[in-house]
């Protein structure tokens, strides 16, 4: 048995692991990361659109700050999220743009002078301040008062992943490539690190460790129409339900992006409607401002990709072979923005619909994008029911997006979940976490149990096969588990996933040598239908809509009885999660529920709502400035690492919004 | 695991050949031979989804490397008919009816078309050592340094490659010689170069590339340029780079003379 240890295993190599790596690396620990594939080509590389933070640099930001970006983000959220973390990121995420941009990022900056923009549908002239010259820029994202999402062109992820990356290489930071966790050694208590398969040649290895983080990315795959990379299959979160201890949070919250390109599901970004895209229909009509007169295409993900299905099932999405979608028209942005602004959407367009999308309109529909739901932990990335068991990023629930994320909001998060996290899991190492013996015989015992697990699957001489399987559930998923939700639906759902999990008791794998592909989708396979049970099952119990989980049967946000998280568990040998819930306290939000300000207007309150309202609003009367009043409705700098508690200092720093 | 188009009915669909390369060095029963696999062509079909088609219908075996299948990770690049592209944003209906599939040459086997870019590229980046060199301190909460908005551009023009490796497969240079650090590692110290963030000096930058293993070691083929997935302006990049660096070279063993 090979046994490779380190003070800090983190599991995945995209933006969140790699930079929780370089923080605890920075605090002197001994760092190992694991990827799947090559950590540059992690699918944060593929974000577009851009990183929201309240640098407020740009005339469109004017008034941004911490205080507007976290109102954004809790709305958006439909009050799903912890008030919190989301204090904890709003106030992060400038300093994660600015060390970015010492990591060598080349964000877009402001020009001084006149440009013009489309807003509205109109062209409209901007006058940017000469002292803001060369500052970080930032364009337009849906459900935002302000423009707030920094960008590289819309190769954003890539820029950002490329610095990240290379940082990790300058501390050298080994990461192990082609690796793939496949169980987490624990005894109930604590964990201890994973047993991790090599995908180069099959040899299995166990890679303890004091800290072990799982920054593995989201679950998309288990979708058959999604806008995620083919490795987004969730076995991060996956291996952590396994253990039978661990909790998952919200995995029934999905979300749905309105603009996948039809049929593939490639997205193209957000920014395309944030620089001043519309939306049009088969009689080439701008639909969106019908549903959401003051949004219109640029309300929050759930409502505008609800108001798109609503309107093809009404009769009016354009037809095509495939079958109907809706247009996205970028061409009143012009040549010159598109080649310089949106090339990887014009790229897109060209090799995969062969369209020039300067000239053409561009056929979509929307697709699964994002997984809300993930690994529950504290503020701090820490599971409550395995010490030693860190998440961070798209594989954790913190819980920063509640109901439905931000666009932008992502790998903004992966990057200060990155930075705190990596903070917490050094405290955890060189305090009490240190002092805990590893036992021999408890990593001995996972390792041999993966090994006979994988050599049962190739020793069968015939059975069901994981491509078959996982055709099924894809299209169970898709086509009951989508946009718009029912109690038959989901119920069918259930019993469906159930079926397909007895049936994977069966699979069957060749024993070839080396990587075997086959073996590595027999062993996924069921994993990932326990990740689509818990979204399913999740969302057949949650009898309410909020956010992306929309029920036709529950059409309201109901915070009498759901405003509550998620929590999934499974037991060994089980063939549903055990569901159980955790309250949010209305007397402790800074923002009350109410109206998102888009979307229906029609939720049911909670009975401490009003009450909270009035302290509140006490609150604002009696505080004067911005920083005490925030201090005294939701104090959270406790929460973070000492070096993080200074402010962010802003061009222009005001307090009228 | 793919994004099958629904087949659709069209007047007569091509029946596709793929001839693919196929070897397992973990298996020593194996002997590298091309197999030949037919499928049917749907619209839009790229080589990802008849790849991922003939792993789910044909061959599960079948080893390539895949993740976000839109152009934009540089983990599909094979050899098409002989010419190194990214496999995902390949349409069939661009090619002939028979298509020769294989893996890069120069980078390391792991089985069929998967090639080992991941190793090759993190060799280059640690002796590039392709980070920013900074002695500035990293203060978070300060306002960030100004910077140019069409310096910023330009930086990210370079920054665009995507290390898919097909530059170092169409290289003639890189092929022969194995420490060759390809078009890949060269257009990366010229981004660096340009970026007012890295401190590095151009003595600095010699001492990096100032080699047959890096700018000197280019025979200006220029197979690099014509097989970029991302169109980035190698052959301008690589010339600019090489006439800096013999001067660079020129002036420091002027400078280092009078020590002597
Ligand atoms: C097409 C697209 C565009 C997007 N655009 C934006 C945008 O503009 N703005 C925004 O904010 N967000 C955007 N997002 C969302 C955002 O990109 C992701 O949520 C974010 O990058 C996830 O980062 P991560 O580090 O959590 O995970 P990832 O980047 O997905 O990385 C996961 C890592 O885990 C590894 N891994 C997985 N399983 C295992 C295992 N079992 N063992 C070992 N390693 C494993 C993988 O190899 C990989 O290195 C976009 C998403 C998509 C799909």
């Amino acid at each position: 048995m090979k046994v490779i240890h380190s003070d800090v295993l983190v599991i995945g190599g995209g933006l969140a692991g790699l930079r929780a790596g370089i923080g605890a690396r920075r605090r002197g620990l001994d760092v190992k990361i694991l990827s799947l594939v090559p950590p540059k080509r992690s699918h944060s590389a593929a974000a577009q659109g851009g990183m929201q933070a309240s640098l407020a640099n740009s005339l469109k930001g004017f008034g941004d700050n911490e205080d507007v970006h976290f109102a954004d983000t809790v709305r958006g959220s439909d009050w799903g999220a912890d008030q919190d973390v989301v204090r904890i990121f709003t106030h992060m995420a400038p300093k994660a743009v600015r060390e970015l941009a010492h990591w060598g990022v080349p964000w877009n900056r402001v020009r001084a002078g006149d440009h013009q923009v489309i807003i509205n549908g109109k062209p409209v002239t901007l006058t940017e301040d000469e002292a803001a010259h060369g500052l970080i820029t930032a364009r337009n994202f849906g459900g935002t008062a302000k423009w707030r999402t920094c960008y590289v062109a819309d190769g954003t992820g890539h820029s950002m992943l490329y610095a990240v990356s290379d940082q990790a290489i300058a501390e050298q930071i080994p990461v192990h490539e082609r690796m793939e966790a496949v169980a987490l050694i624990h005894d109930g208590s604590r964990c201890f690190g994973a047993i991790v398969r090599n995908l180069i040649n099959g040899e299995l290895i166990a890679y303890t460790a004091t800290a072990t983080c799982i920054a593995t990315g989201g679950f998309g795959r288990i979708y058959r129409v999604s806008t995620n990379a083919v490795i987004n299959e969730g076995m991060g979160a996956a291996i952590a339900l396994e253990t039978g201890v661990a909790t998952l949070g919200n995995m029934e919250a999905v979300q749905f992006h309105p603009t996948g390109i039809f049929p593939a599901g490639i997205l193209v970004t957000e920014g395309c409607r944030g620089d001043g895209g519309l939306l049009l229909d088969r009689e080439l009509h701008r639909f969106m401002p019908d549903y959401e007169p003051d949004k219109a295409e640029l309300a929050s993900r759930d409502v505008v990709s609800r108001h798109m299905e609503n309107h093809i099932r009404k009769g009016h999405g354009a037809r095509s072979r495939f079958g109907e979608h809706l247009w996205l028209d970028i061409r009143l942005l012009g040549e010159e923005h598109i080649n310089g602004k949106l090339r990887e959407v014009k790229e897109i367009c060209q090799y995969f619909l062969g369209i020039d999308p300067a000239r053409e309109l561009i056929p979509v529909r929307p697709a699964q994008h994002y997984s809300m739901g993930g690994v529950r932990t504290d503020a701090q990335g820490q599971s409550r029911n395995l010490q030693g068991l860190f998440a961070c990023g798209e594989a954790a629930c913190w819980d920063m997006h509640g109901f439905n994320r931000l666009g932008g909001n992502s790998v903004a998060e992966t990057v200060v979940a990155g930075m705190v996290v990596g903070e917490s899991m050094a405290d955890y190492c060189l305090g009490a976490g240190g002092e805990v013996p590893l036992s021999p015989a408890l990593v001995r015992d996972f390792y041999r149990r993966e090994q006979a697990h994988l050599d049962s699957l190739c020793g069968r001489g015939e059975g069901e096969k994981a491509a078959d399987l996982n055709r099924e559930m894809q299209n169970l998923m898709t086509d009951k588990v989508g946009i718009y939700r029912d109690e038959a639906g989901l119920s069918e759902a259930v019993s469906g996933l159930q079926e397909l999990l007895e049936r994977s008791k069966n699979l069957h794998a060749s024993p070839a040598p080396g990587a075997n592909p086959e073996l590595v989708m027999a062993y996924r396979l069921p994993r990932m239908l326990k990740l689509a049970l818990c979204v399913a099952e999740g969302a057949l119990a949650r009898t309410e809509s909020r956010g992306a989980h929309s029920r036709v049967d529950y059409p309201q946000r109901d915070d009498s009885r759901w405003l509550k998280r998620t929590l999934e568990r499974w037991e060994e040998g089980a063939s549903s999660p055990v569901l159980s819930y955790e309250p949010l306290d209305v007397m402790k939000m800074e923002l009350p529920p109410g109206w998102r300000g888009y979307g229906v207007k029609d939720h049911i309150p909670h009975p401490d709502t009003e009450k909270r309202e009035q302290e509140i609003a006490a609150i604002a009367q009696r505080e004067a400035d911005r920083f005490a009043r925030q201090e005294a409705a939701l104090p959270f700098k406790h929460l973070l690492p000492e070096q993080f508690r200074p402010g962010n200092a802003r061009y222009k720093e005001t307090d009228d919004v | 695991m793919s994004d099958t188009a629904p087949v659709t009915v069209e007047a007569t669909p091509r029946t596709l050949t793929l001839e693919i390369f196929r070897y397992n060095p973990a298996d020593p029963a194996s002997e590298p031979h091309f197999q030949t696999y037919t499928l049917e062509e749907t619209a839009g079909m790229t080589l990802f989804i008849a790849l991922s088609l003939i792993r789910e219908e044909q061959d599960p075996g079948l080893q390539f490397d895949f993740v976000c299948r839109a152009g934009i990770c540089g983990s599909c690049a094979m050899l098409v008919n002989g010419t190194p592209t990214l496999a995902c944003r390949t349409l069939t209906q661009s090619l002939d009816a028979t298509i020769r599939l294989a893996p890069l040459p120069v980078f390391e086997l792991i089985g069929d078309l998967s090639v080992n870019t991941g190793k090759w590229m993190r060799n280059m980046s640690e002796a590039l050592e392709t980070w920013v060199h900074s002695q500035e301190a990293e203060d978070l909460h300060a306002m960030e340094e100004k910077m140019d908005p069409a310096l910023a551009e330009s930086i990210y023009e370079l920054e665009r490659c995507i290390e898919c490796g097909c530059c170092v497969a169409g290289c003639g240079t890189a092929i022969m010689r194995e420490s060759f650090v390809g078009a890949v590692g060269l257009n990366k110290i010229t981004r660096f170069q340009l970026d007012p963030r890295d401190q590095r000096s151009d003595a600095d930058f010699y001492e990096l590339v100032g080699t047959d293993e890096g700018i000197f070691g280019c025979m200006t083929l220029l197979g690099c340029q014509d097989v970029c997935p991302k169109n980035l302006p190698l052959q301008s990049q690589l010339a600019f780079l090489r006439r800096k660096m013999a001067r660079t070279g020129v002036a420091m063993t002027f400078q280092r003379r009078p020590g002597k």
